[in-house]
């Protein structure tokens, strides 16, 4: 398997004609082509989800070309980053960090709301998520925080794991003021994955969950929550206690995806998806339609993509040469894993709602530039390593 | 590298965990979310075929169809505004020139509480929009669509309705039916696969009843894919209406109307004479298939009542004793004692006794019978005549003897071992039982013999020994007198009512007594005797045609059975009843017409009713000497039956053969070939029955 998809990417090397830049040869090709993958996969069942209502306003593929736009600026994201050195990366990361802060003051202060949270910005014609973007900084500077001083134990200094809570805790703040819980726990498992594995004593991990356990009790008892997050979650605990309210999104992409059976209506030929029975699919429940439309077969495909870019990472944190590496990389794989799982969980009815995107999959340009950036970052630290 | 490697299985556990559940939702249970996916968004509408036509023996249509702008409200829509729609309905009851109540009683489903009684209440599907109002003025209609917002829920739109084009001024109302939303019962009792739906509408009565399959057609189905708003997003099978098929009945409009127009001038007649007259039937059979031709109720009502569902009061009038319950189909439903008519039978029961048809009968002005004394009509005495003499001159003591005779010689009282030689007689004439025709809710009647008896005994004695001993203390506050007489009564039937007296039986003799039957049965059983004996099931439908004019079916005659008698008997009897126009009770009433040409049979009847004025029955056939039609009228409490139907009966067969005065012209008569027509009516290109051209059909013979 992994030998072909090496022939494989030997050969698009070579047609591509990038083997002439001698790094690029130590690119992590598989794990490229997987996300692209997704990506152009995603475009597929964007395009299906969206056809008809944009097709009333004039154009069936506007949904489609936005996304291939956005991942266009992705690849290019991409490959900026995986030219870069990791030392500029590191150097750039807090830069991005703050403009990020910065963009989710601006989100509060004129963002836009969409279903009861504001965590939208429009800038030029585009509505950005500045809290996609502080996940890539967060994991590039815990990384970095984390992979500097180590005690005699070669743990990092607690002081250092504060810090890594700290630089978290100001965009956690933030994000929770908009407020947008899915992310906030997408920020801080990642983190937690982060922490894990730079060592850290366990006692800090045990802490850490029970401190999060008690969060979450207060969160709840206090009633911080806005009622749509506990109306989500009321109606995760019984799906059929509002049929057409808040528990309709979930129950529609299930009967989508369960519709589906094991090889799908065909692309374009989901009743469901044509008929708009599920609502927020280009995006939250873009799984739906693969369900409805590709059937067991096709899910199943995003799924294991899903899991082969999730080890494909893991693999590269494990012969990662320093440990900045390894964390980023660690936390590159734990955001695309525990989000698809989140959000695949979602859309199964087997966690509650939250508003999380499917990685590379679901419609949104923030999400998109984010994770690719991401991976440059990533292809660019491996082939480093591989190089020299 | 632990941890890295309890990450990697972790989330590896994660995924698998959602493949396992993506499994289990989309093969092991797939097929149920596929269903509910279809439910999501599949959306049928029906749309209702094109009721077929009723037409007449000539192709003339008695019910048609049209469009017609209908007023309907939406409970769903009026229930969630805040006064449940009490404004709205007020508005709109102010538009329409009705009050809310009526409204109210339309849009009451039956058997919720407060609800009106059932033609009036809503019997069809709660969820449809109920028609309030019809032919509603355009302007109107247009005025409320336009103001949708002060009528929520209210809508104005085009139905099909059934139009009655009344050829000739026929009404047949009774006869025609009429159609409403299925009910709830009608609906559970349909065939499965007969295509009745919740929002089905059907025939609720006559002809649209009977012949509901045939004239409903086969409504049109369309399915819709919707999306989450409800939007038609695309249509993915349509199935087209086929248009219902046409009944072809041999009812004639123009001789239906003629004899709509007589039964009320003899009803006229009678109540100049100071006969209430209550009600009335006609009826006119082809005597050689059993065809009917017309046939007529008294007090009749206008068909167009039903089209937009009843009032209140428009459905009180309806059953209103006051009125004479004008929705009781008098020919089919009226139950009245036959009187004199019934002579008929007796004579052959007499001759099949073995009595001589040529012998001598002492028509003398009274007999007794069991120590009692029964009259003569007016005590009136012809001396020894013939049978076929007393039948012409109706002599009733001729047949009290026949009856006693009979009974002596069948057993006398005895009900269990006696034989009932009347009764079998009356039976093969297709008396006292239902005829079979084609209309829904016949009644049979009863001929007041043995059977019925021991019948009657066994049903209510238990009451009658009950009353034997307490009497009738209710009735004894107002008519202590009357109270004891009903008392003896009970001692008496409680002891040996089961008992068939020679009273009973000498009561059966002229049609008296516990023997009620409907006017159709007397018009079959002298059909019978105009066409040798055989009993026709008597038939409106001729044929089911499609739009087209093909024949779908075509009723053939139904022989139900024969006149135990011989061809003789019928010969005598048919005879006798001619010379009833000549020198009998309807002398006076044929005075003048052709009888050489149209020889008419005929017989009078006046029933005596407890407690009320006479019935008054004319049966007669015609022409005698090759019967092709019979004519019976009827009615109720209108005195003698020469005197109130004689003269209508005669026009009527004028008409029929087109007699003025005493010539016969047969340009003018409504059957011109001197028969009802057999071919059926063709159909032009759009749908229209062709009226068969009478005149040109004339012309070729």
């Amino acid at each position: 398997m992994s030998n072909s998809i090496r022939d494989a990417s030997a050969i698009w090397r070579k047609v591509a004609g990038v083997s002439q830049i001698r790094k690029y040869r130590h690119y992590d090709f598989p794990l490229v082509l997987a996300a692209l993958s997704l990506s152009l996969l995603g475009g597929l069942l964007i395009w299906s989800s969206t056809r008809i209502t944009a097709g009333e306003s004039g154009d069936p593929i506007f949904f489609l070309k936005r996304h291939l736009l956005n991942l266009l600026l992705g690849l290019i994201l991409c490959l900026i980053a995986s030219q870069v050195s990791h030392r500029l990366v590191q150097a750039y990361a807090p830069a991005v960090y703050v403009l990020s802060l910065v963009g989710l003051v601006a989100v509060l202060l004129v963002g836009t709301v969409v279903n009861g949270a504001k965590s939208w910005i429009a800038v030029a014609g585009f509505t950005v998520q500045p809290a996609e973007f502080v996940k890539v900084s967060i994991i590039v500077i815990s990384a970095t925080l984390l992979a500097e001083k180590r005690d005699a134990e070669n743990q990092p200094l607690h002081l250092i794991v504060v810090a890594a809570l700290a630089v978290a805790a100001i965009p956690v703040v933030l994000i929770l003021l908009q407020p947008d819980l899915g992310t906030v726990l997408m920020i801080l498992a990642t983190l937690f994955a982060i922490l894990a594995v730079s060592g850290v004593s366990r006692y800090w991990l045990i802490g850490l969950v029970a401190a999060a356990g008690t969060a979450v009790g207060i969160i709840l008892a206090a009633g911080v929550l806005a009622q749509y997050q506990i109306d989500r979650f009321t109606a995760f605990l019984n799906p059929n206690s509002d049929p057409l309210g808040v528990s309709y999104n979930v129950r529609q992409a299930e009967i989508a995806i369960g519709s589906g059976g094991l090889f799908g209506n065909g692309l374009f030929q989901g009743s469901q998806t044509a008929g708009q029975f599920v609502p927020e699919q280009r995006t939250d429940f873009i799984f739906s339609v693969a369900g409805e439309e590709l059937g067991f077969i096709g899910s199943a495909i995003i799924l294991l993509l899903m899991l082969f870019i999730t080890w494909r990472l893991l693999r590269i944190a494990a012969r990662a040469e320093d440990l900045f590496g390894r964390l980023v990389a660690v936390g590159m794989a734990a955001w695309i894993a525990i989000q698809g799982f989140q959000n695949i969980g979602m859309n199964l009815e087997l966690l509650p709602v939250t508003g999380v995107p499917l990685p590379f999959v679901s419609y949104g340009g923030s999400s998109m530039m984010a994770l690719w950036l991401g991976i440059g970052i990533i292809l660019n630290l491996d082939s480093t390593k591989r190089s020299y | 590298m632990l941890r890295l490697q309890v990450f990697k299985w972790f989330t590896t556990a994660l995924l698998v965990t959602l493949l396992a559940r993506l499994f289990f939702i989309q093969v092991l249970t797939g097929e149920d979310f596929a269903a509910l996916a279809d439910n999501n968004r599949i959306r049928e509408a029906s749309t209702q075929a094109v009721r077929g036509l009723i037409v007449d023996q000539a192709g003339r249509a008695l019910v048609a169809n049209r469009t017609s702008l209908v007023v309907t409200i939406d409970r769903e829509v009026l229930r969630k505004l805040p006064d449940q729609g009490e404004d709205v309905l007020s508005r709109l009851a102010t538009q329409l020139k009705m009050t809310v109540q009526d409204i109210r009683d339309r849009i009451t489903p039956c058997g919720a509480t407060g609800s009106a009684p059932p033609p009036i209440c809503w019997n069809g599907s709660p969820i449809q929009p109920i028609p309030v109002a019809r032919d509603v003025d355009s302007k109107l209609a247009l005025r409320i669509m336009e103001n949708s917002l002060r009528f929520p829920g209210v809508n104005a739109e085009v139905a099909a309705e059934r139009v009655y084009p009344a050829p000739f001024g026929a009404n047949a109302a009774h006869l025609l039916g009429y159609i409403g939303p299925i009910s709830a019962d009608e609906l559970a009792a349909a065939e499965p696969n007969s295509g009745y739906k919740r929002t089905s509408v059907v025939g609720r009565a006559g002809l649209e009843k009977q012949y509901d399959l045939a004239l409903r057609g086969t409504d049109g189905k369309k399915q819709f894919t919707v999306d989450r708003a409800g939007n038609v997003v695309g249509q993915i099978g349509e199935s087209a209406s086929t248009p219902g098929n046409y009944l072809v009945t041999s009812i004639d409009a123009n001789l239906q109307a003629v004899v709509e127009t007589e039964l009320q001038n003899a009803i006229n007649r009678a109540r100049s004479n100071n006969f209430k007259a209550d009600s009335g039937a006609v009826v006119v059979l082809d005597v050689r298939n059993g065809q009917v031709l017309a046939m007529a109720s008294y007090p009749e009502y206008d068909p167009e009542i039903w089209l937009d569902g009843l009032t209140n009061s428009e459905y009180k009038s309806l059953i209103s004793e006051a009125n004479g319950v004008p929705l009781l189909y008098r020919p089919t439903q009226g139950l009245y004692a036959p009187a004199s008519t019934f002579k008929v039978v007796m004579t052959a029961a007499a001759e099949k006794a073995g009595m001589p048809l040529k012998g001598n009968y002492n028509c003398s002005p009274d007999v007794t019978i069991s120590s009692r004394i029964f009259r003569n009509y007016e005590s009136r005495s012809y001396g020894p005549i013939s049978l076929s003499r007393a039948l012409e001159v109706s002599c009733n003591t001729v047949f009290y003897r026949i009856a006693n005779d009979l009974w002596d010689r069948s057993g006398k009282d005895q009900i269990k071992t006696g034989r009932d030689p009347i009764d079998q007689m009356a039976r093969s004439f297709g008396l006292g039982q239902i005829t079979g025709i084609d209309l829904p809710s016949e009644y049979a009647g009863r001929i007041g013999g043995r059977a019925w008896k021991r019948e009657n005994w066994e049903r209510n004695q238990e009451v009658w020994c009950k009353r034997a001993k307490t009497g009738y203390p209710e009735t004894a506050k107002r008519d202590p007198v009357w109270a004891e007489t009903l008392r003896q009564y009970a001692v008496e039937n409680c002891a040996d009512g089961y008992l068939f007296r020679a009273g009973d039986a000498v009561n059966i003799a002229i049609g008296q007594g516990d023997t009620v039957v409907t006017p159709l049965q007397v018009a079959v059983s002298y059909a019978a005797i105009a066409n040798g004996g055989t009993v026709f099931q008597p038939q409106i439908a001729k044929a089911i045609i499609d739009t087209k004019g093909n024949v779908v079916q075509a009723m053939t005659p139904k022989i139900v059975g024969k006149i135990n008698t011989s061809k003789n008997v019928l010969d005598y009897i048919r005879t006798a009843l001619t010379g009833t126009a000549i020198s009998g009770t309807t002398a006076w009433v044929f005075n003048g017409f052709p009888l050489e040409q149209i020889p008419i049979a005929s017989k009078t009847g006046t029933g005596q009713v407890f407690n009320k004025q006479s019935t008054s029955w004319l049966a007669t056939f015609a022409p005698a000497d090759k019967p092709r039609y019979a004519v019976v009228m009827m009615v109720s409490q209108g005195g003698t039956g020469s005197g109130t139907g004689g003269p209508s009966v005669r026009r009527i067969y004028e008409a029929i053969f087109g007699v003025q005065g005493s010539t016969i012209n047969p340009a003018n008569a409504i059957f011109p070939t001197g028969r009802p027509n057999r071919e059926l009516p063709a159909i032009d290109p759009s749908g229209s029955p062709i009226e068969l051209n009478q005149p040109a059909v004339r012309a070729s013979r």
